[in-house]
C-alpha cells in the first residue's frame, strides 16, 4: 500500500553544511603562510611609518663627520654611513616614502587606469582605438625607462617620481577595465538597463565597476610591490629622492662605493626593500587565491 | 593567416608611432626650453635673443608641433635620429655602439630564463605540493620581488671582492676575446635573468596546474600513456600557450633592468645611454634610445602573437 | 560465458570541504565477455565515480579507493603498482574509457591522427604510418566521412557527435576486451545520440568487445543493454536482465524512474510521476537504506536496520530491499 510522502518525511537526511564565502576567504587567504607572513610585515611597516618618530634612535639628518663608516655597535646597530648619519634611523624614516609612493602611485594610476579603460571600452570607436594604442605604446617601454624619463622630464623629486610611476603603471588598470566592459557589454541586463532608460553613466558605474572588484584589488596589492621596487630603483639611479633625504634605493647606490669596507650601507636598504615587496607579492597572491580561484595564472 | 600578418605588422607600425609621438611631445612639453633638444644649456643660457631667434628657426621650434613633428619623423624615417649634443656624434652612432652591448647580456638572460624556467615551472606544478614545488615557489617569488640592482651588488660583493672570481665591471666584446668576455658577463646575466625566469617558473606552473585538471588529461590517463608522456606531449604543448605572452613581455623586462643592471656593473649599453643622457639633458640621444627600444620591444611581441598560431591550431582559422 | 570483470565490494570515498563523501559504497557486479551491460543511476550516485575506480583514475589526494576488489581476467587492479606498467598496459589496452564530454575530451592541440597513432604506438608498437594508416580505416568505420583528409584535422574542427565518434574509434583502436562508455550521448542532441549508440553497438559485436553503459537515461539501457544494474547512493539497489527489469522492476527507486518516464505502450493522458525529494546527500549517511525518506513503500524495519543487503528474489533477479525480503509484495507493481 502506497503511503503519502510527507514534507516532513523528507527531512530524515541532514542538508550538507554550508562553508560560508567569508569563512572559505579566510581559510584560503590565511592558509599559507607566507601570505601571514606578508600581512604581518604590511603591518609592521605601516606601524613603523605611523611611529617613525618613536621608533627611530636618531635624526636621519644629523651628520656626525667624526664616526662615518662605522660598523655595527650597541650605539649604532646598524652602523652609520658615509656623513657619520644612523642607518637604522634612516632605513626607519626611509619606510614612510616606500610606503606613501606605493600607495599614491598605483592609487593614482588605478583611479586614472580605470576612468581610461571605461572611456575606450564603453564608447569604442576612434576614442576607445586612440586610447588603447597610447596604453599600447607605453607598454612598450621598459617601466623604467618611461618612470626614468618622465620623472626627468618633470624636473625630479618626490613628487614628480610619484606622478611618473603613477602613469607607468596605468596600463593593466585600462586594460582590464577595457576588457571588462567590453564582455559586460554584450550582456543581456546591460540592454535590459538601457530600454528602461538608464544612463550612461549609471550603467557603468552600478553595473560593470562592481565585476572588477576582485581582480583590481589583487593588481592594486601587487603593483604596490612593483611601485616600491621602482621607486628604489629610480633612486637608486639618482632620479627622484635623492640625498640627504633618506630613501632605501639612494641608501643603496651611496653604499656601492664602500662595499668592501662596509658592505652593510648596500646590503640592509636593499634587504628592507626586497621584504617589503615581498610581502606585497605574497598578500596580493593570497587575496588571488582567496577571492577568485579562477583568476589563479592570469595575474 | 596573412591577412592577420598584415594587420598586426599594420598596428605594430602604429604603436612604434604612437610611441613617437608620445616621446616627442612629451619632450616638447618639458619645463624648460624644448631647445634643449637640440643645443645644451650653456649654449641657451650665453645666447643673445638673437640668436635664440636664430636657433629656433634652425631647429623649426617656431613652427607649430605637428609640423615639428612630420619633419622629425621624416629624419627617422631616413635613418637620422638627430644629434647628441655631448657626445658631438649622431644619435644612431651612440646607439649603434651601445645597442649591441645590451642585447647581447640581454638575449643571454632571455634563453636562460626560458631554457631553466620553463621545466622548474613543470616539475613545481606535476609535483605540487612536494618539496620540488614549495623550494620552486618560494625562490620565484623571491626572484621577483628582490631588487635587480640589490642582487647585483650582493653577486659583486661576494663574487668579485670577496671570492675575487670574477670581475668587478668593464665590458669586453665576444668577439675581441671569448673567454674574458663571458667572465665579465656572468653576474649582470644571473642578475638580470633572475626576474624574468622567476616570472616564466611562476606563470608555467600555473597554466601546468590549470592544464592537468582538464578532461583531455584524464582521456589520456585512460589511454594507458606513462606520466612523463602525458607531461610532454599532452599538457606542455597546451600550458605554454600563456607562458608564451610572458615571454614576450620579458623582453620589455630584459631593457628595464639593463637600465640597472649596467649602472651596477658599468656596462656602456642602452640603459646607461639613456641614464646619462638624461642626466645631462641630452634629450636627442633619450629620444633616440626609447624609440629604438620600443621599436624591439613591438618587433618581439609582433614574433609572439604569430607564434601563437603556430602552437595553437585554433587560432590558425582567424 | 566466461566472466571477464569481477567488481566486489567496491569502496571509494573522497576528503572534501564538506567533509568524506561515500562516493561509491560497496558496490559488486560482473560483466561477461562480448556482453553489454548497463549501470543505471541518477546524477551523484557514484556510477562514474565506480568506473574510474576500475580504471585507478581516481585523483588521489581527495580520493581514494578503500576497499574491495577488481578482477580483470583473473587478476586484482586494484592490487597492481599505481601508474605502474601493468595498469598502463591494461589501460586502452584491455580496457577503454570514453569520456561523456567530447567538447573537451580531446587534446586541441593535437591532431585526430596523432591521438589515435600513439594508443596504437604504445600498445601495439605499430610504427608512426602504420598506426596512421590503421587510425584512418578505424575513421572510416566510425563513419566519418572523407576520412583521409580529416585524420589531420584537429578537435575544433569537429561537431560534438564527431567528436564522440573519434572518441569511440580512439577507444577501439587497440582491440580491447572492455569498453567503458560513461554517460557517452548525455551532451549530444537526441538524433545524434541514437546513431551514436547504434554505432557503439554495431562496432562492440564487431570487435567482439564487451561494453559497460554508464547513464541516466533508462532509454538507452533498455535497448542496448542485456544485463542492468540500478544505483543508488553509491550502492547497487537492484540487478538482473533487461528485460525483467522493465517488465517487473522490483526496487522502489526503479519503479519511480520507470513511472517518471513516458512509454508508447501505455495508456493516453497518465500523468508523470516523479520521485519526491532531492538525492541524498553523500555526506554523514546514515546506516540505513539510503531511499528511505523517498520511498512510498517503506516499512518499519526500512528506517531501524541498515541497508538490505542484495538478495535473489528471482531468477538473477536482485534487488536491496526489506520490502521484498519480507515477502510483502501486494503492494508493489
Amino acid at each position: 500500500m502506497e503511503k503519502e510522502i510527507q514534507e516532513s518525511d523528507l527531512e530524515f537526511d541532514e542538508a550538507p553544511r554550508r562553508v560560508s564565502s567569508w569563512k572559505r576567504f579566510r581559510r584560503v587567504f590565511f592558509g599559507r603562510k607566507v601570505v601571514i607572513y606578508g600581512v604581518v610585515v604590511i603591518s609592521l611597516l605601516v606601524i613603523t611609518v605611523i611611529f617613525t618618530p618613536l621608533l627611530a634612535p636618531y635624526d636621519p639628518y644629523t651628520t656626525n663627520v667624526r664616526n662615518i663608516l662605522a660598523p655595527p655597535s650597541t650605539a649604532h646597530w646598524l652602523g652609520t654611513d658615509t656623513l657619520g648619519r644612523d642607518i637604522l634611523s634612516r632605513i626607519i624614516y626611509g619606510s614612510r616614502n616606500a610606503l606613501f609612493i606605493g600607495l599614491i602611485a598605483v592609487g593614482f594610476a588605478a583611479t586614472a587606469g580605470m576612468l581610461l579603460g571605461l572611456i575606450a571600452g564603453y564608447f569604442g570607436g576612434i576614442i576607445g582605438a586612440v586610447i588603447m594604442r597610447i596604453i599600447d605604446s607605453i607598454q612598450s617601454i621598459p617601466m623604467i625607462m618611461f618612470a626614468v624619463t618622465i620623472a626627468a622630464f618633470l624636473g625630479g623629486g618626490l613628487q614628480n617620481v610619484v606622478i611618473a610611476l603613477g602613469i607607468a603603471l596605468i596600463a593593466p588598470y585600462a586594460r582590464l577595465m577595457c576588457g571588462q566592459v567590453l564582455s559586460v557589454k554584450q550582456n543581456d541586463y546591460i540592454l535590459r538597463a538601457k530600454a528602461i532608460g538608464a544612463s550612461d553613466f549609471r550603467i557603468m558605474f552600478k553595473h560593470i565597476v562592481p565585476n572588477c572588484f576582485p581582480p583590481l584589488i589583487v593588481l592594486m596589492t601587487m603593483q604596490v610591490g612593483h611601485a616600491i621596487l621602482s621607486e628604489a630603483s629610480l633612486s637608486f639611479l639618482g632620479i627622484g629622492i635623492k640625498p640627504p633625504a633618506a630613501a632605501w634605493g639612494s641608501m643603496v647606490s651611496e653604499g656601492y662605493q664602500y662595499l668592501l669596507r662596509s658592505p652593510q650601507l648596500s646590503i640592509v636598504p636593499g634587504l628592507a626593500i626586497m621584504i617589503v615587496v615581498f610581502a606585497y607579492n605574497m598578500a596580493g597572491d593570497g587575496l588571488r587565491d582567496a577571492l577568485d580561484p579562477k583568476l589563479r595564472g592570469t595575474l | 593567416m596573412t591577412a592577420y600578418l598584415i594587420r598586426r605588422l599594420i598596428q605594430s607600425a602604429l604603436i612604434i608611432l604612437f610611441t613617437s609621438m608620445v616621446v616627442f611631445t612629451a619632450a616638447r612639453f618639458l619645463p624648460g626650453d624644448p631647445a634643449l633638444v637640440y643645443v645644451s644649456r650653456d649654449a641657451l643660457v650665453k645666447a643673445s635673443p638673437q640668436q635664440l631667434e636664430a636657433i629656433r628657426h634652425e631647429f623649426g621650434l617656431d613652427r607649430p608641433i605637428p609640423v615639428q613633428y612630420i619633419h622629425w619623423l621624416g629624419g627617422v624615417l631616413k635613418g637620422d635620429l638627430g644629434r647628441s649634443i655631448f657626445f658631438r656624434t649622431s644619435v644612431r652612432d651612440e646607439i649603434s655602439k651601445a645597442l649591441p652591448k645590451t642585447l647581447y647580456i640581454g638575449s643571454i638572460a632571455f634563453i636562460i630564463s626560458i631554457v631553466f624556467g620553463m621545466p622548474l615551472g613543470i616539475i613545481a606544478a606535476v609535483r605540487r605540493g612536494k618539496w620540488p614545488d614549495t623550494v620552486t615557489t618560494f625562490l620565484a617569488n623571491l626572484g621577483i620581488t628582490a631588487p635587480q640592482f640589490w642582487v647585483g651588488i650582493l653577486l659583486v660583493l661576494v663574487f668579485s671582492l670577496y671570492l675575487g672570481w670574477l670581475p668587478i665591471y668593464g665590458f669586453v666584446s665576444p668577439f675581441d676575446d671569448l673567454g674574458e668576455s663571458l667572465q665579465h658577463v656572468i653576474l649582470p646575466v644571473v642578475c638580470l635573468q633572475l626576474y624574468p625566469m622567476a616570472a616564466v617558473a611562476r606563470q608555467t606552473r600555473s597554466a601546468m596546474l590549470e592544464v592537468i585538471r582538464q578532461d583531455y588529461i584524464r582521456t589520456a590517463w585512460a589511454k594507458g600513456l606513462k606520466e612523463r608522456q602525458i607531461i610532454i606531449k599532452h599538457a606542455v604543448r597546451n600550458a605554454i600557450i600563456p607562458v608564451i605572452t610572458l615571454i614576450g613581455m620579458n623582453v620589455r623586462n630584459i631593457f628595464g633592468g639593463s637600465v640597472l643592471i649596467e649602472k651596477v656593473f658599468n656596462i656602456p649599453g642602452m640603459g646607461r645611454l639613456a641614464v646619462d643622457a638624461l642626466f645631462s639633458q641630452d634629450y636627442a640621444i633619450v629620444q633616440g634610445v626609447i624609440l629604438v627600444t620600443s621599436a624591439v620591444v613591438v618587433f618581439s611581441n609582433l614574433i609572439v602573437d604569430l607564434s601563437y598560431g603556430w602552437i595553437d591550431p585554433r587560432i590558425r582559422q582567424d | 560465458m566466461t566472466v571477464l570483470l569481477e567488481v566486489k565490494n567496491l569502496k571509494t570515498q573522497f576528503n572534501t570541504e564538506a567533509g568524506l563523501v561515500k562516493a561509491v559504497d560497496g558496490i559488486s557486479y560482473e560483466v561477461y565477455e562480448q556482453e553489454i551491460v548497463g549501470l543505471v543511476g541518477e546524477s551523484g550516485c557514484g556510477k562514474s565515480v565506480s568506473q574510474l575506480s576500475v580504471m585507478q583514475l581516481i585523483p588521489t589526494p581527495p580520493g581514494k579507493i578503500v576497499e574491495g576488489e577488481v578482477l580483470f581476467e583473473g587478476k586484482d587492479l586494484l592490487k597492481l603498482p599505481e601508474n605502474g606498467a601493468e595498469i598502463r598496459a591494461i589501460r586502452g589496452g584491455k580496457i577503454a574509457m570514453i569520456f561523456q564530454e567530447p567538447m573537451t575530451s580531446l587534446n586541441p592541440v593535437m591532431s585526430i591522427n596523432q591521438q589515435i597513432s600513439e594508443m596504437m604506438q604504445i600498445h601495439q608498437g605499430l610504427t608512426a604510418s602504420e598506426a596512421r594508416k590503421r587510425s584512418i580505416e578505424l575513421l572510416a568505420e566510425v563513419g566519418i566521412p572523407a576520412a583521409e583528409s580529416r585524420i589531420d584535422d584537429y578537435p575544433h574542427q569537429f561537431s560534438g557527435g564527431m567528436r564522440q565518434r573519434v572518441m569511440i574509434a580512439m577507444g577501439l583502436s587497440c582491440n580491447p576486451k572492455l569498453l567503458i562508455a560513461d554517460e557517452p550521448t548525455t551532451a549530444l542532441d537526441v538524433t545524434t545520440q541514437a546513431v551514436l549508440l547504434e554505432l557503439m553497438k554495431d562496432m562492440v559485436e564487431r570487435f567482439n568487445t564487451a561494453l559497460v553503459i554508464v547513464t541516466h537515461n533508462l532509454g538507452v539501457v533498455a535497448r542496448y543493454a542485456t544485463r542492468i544494474y540500478v544505483m543508488y547512493a553509491g550502492r547497487v539497489v537492484e540487478s538482473g536482465k533487461t528485460k525483467d527489469i522493465f517488465s517487473q522492476p522490483l526496487h522502489p527507486y526503479t519503479i519511480g524512474l520507470l513511472k517518471c518516464i513516458p512509454r508508447l505502450d501505455e495508456v493516453r493522458g497518465r500523468r508523470l510521476v516523479p520521485i519526491k525529494g532531492l538525492p541524498p546527500n553523500l555526506v554523514r549517511m546514515p546506516p540505513r537504506c539510503a531511499f528511505f525518506p523517498r520511498c512510498p513503500y517503506r516499512i518499519d524495519r526500512c528506517h531501524k536496520e541498515p541497508w538490505p543487503p542484495l538478495s535473489r528474489v528471482r531468477a538473477e533477479h536482485d534487488v536491496s530491499c526489506f520490502v521484498h525480503m519480507e515477502g510483502k509484495v501486494s503492494g508493489l507493481n
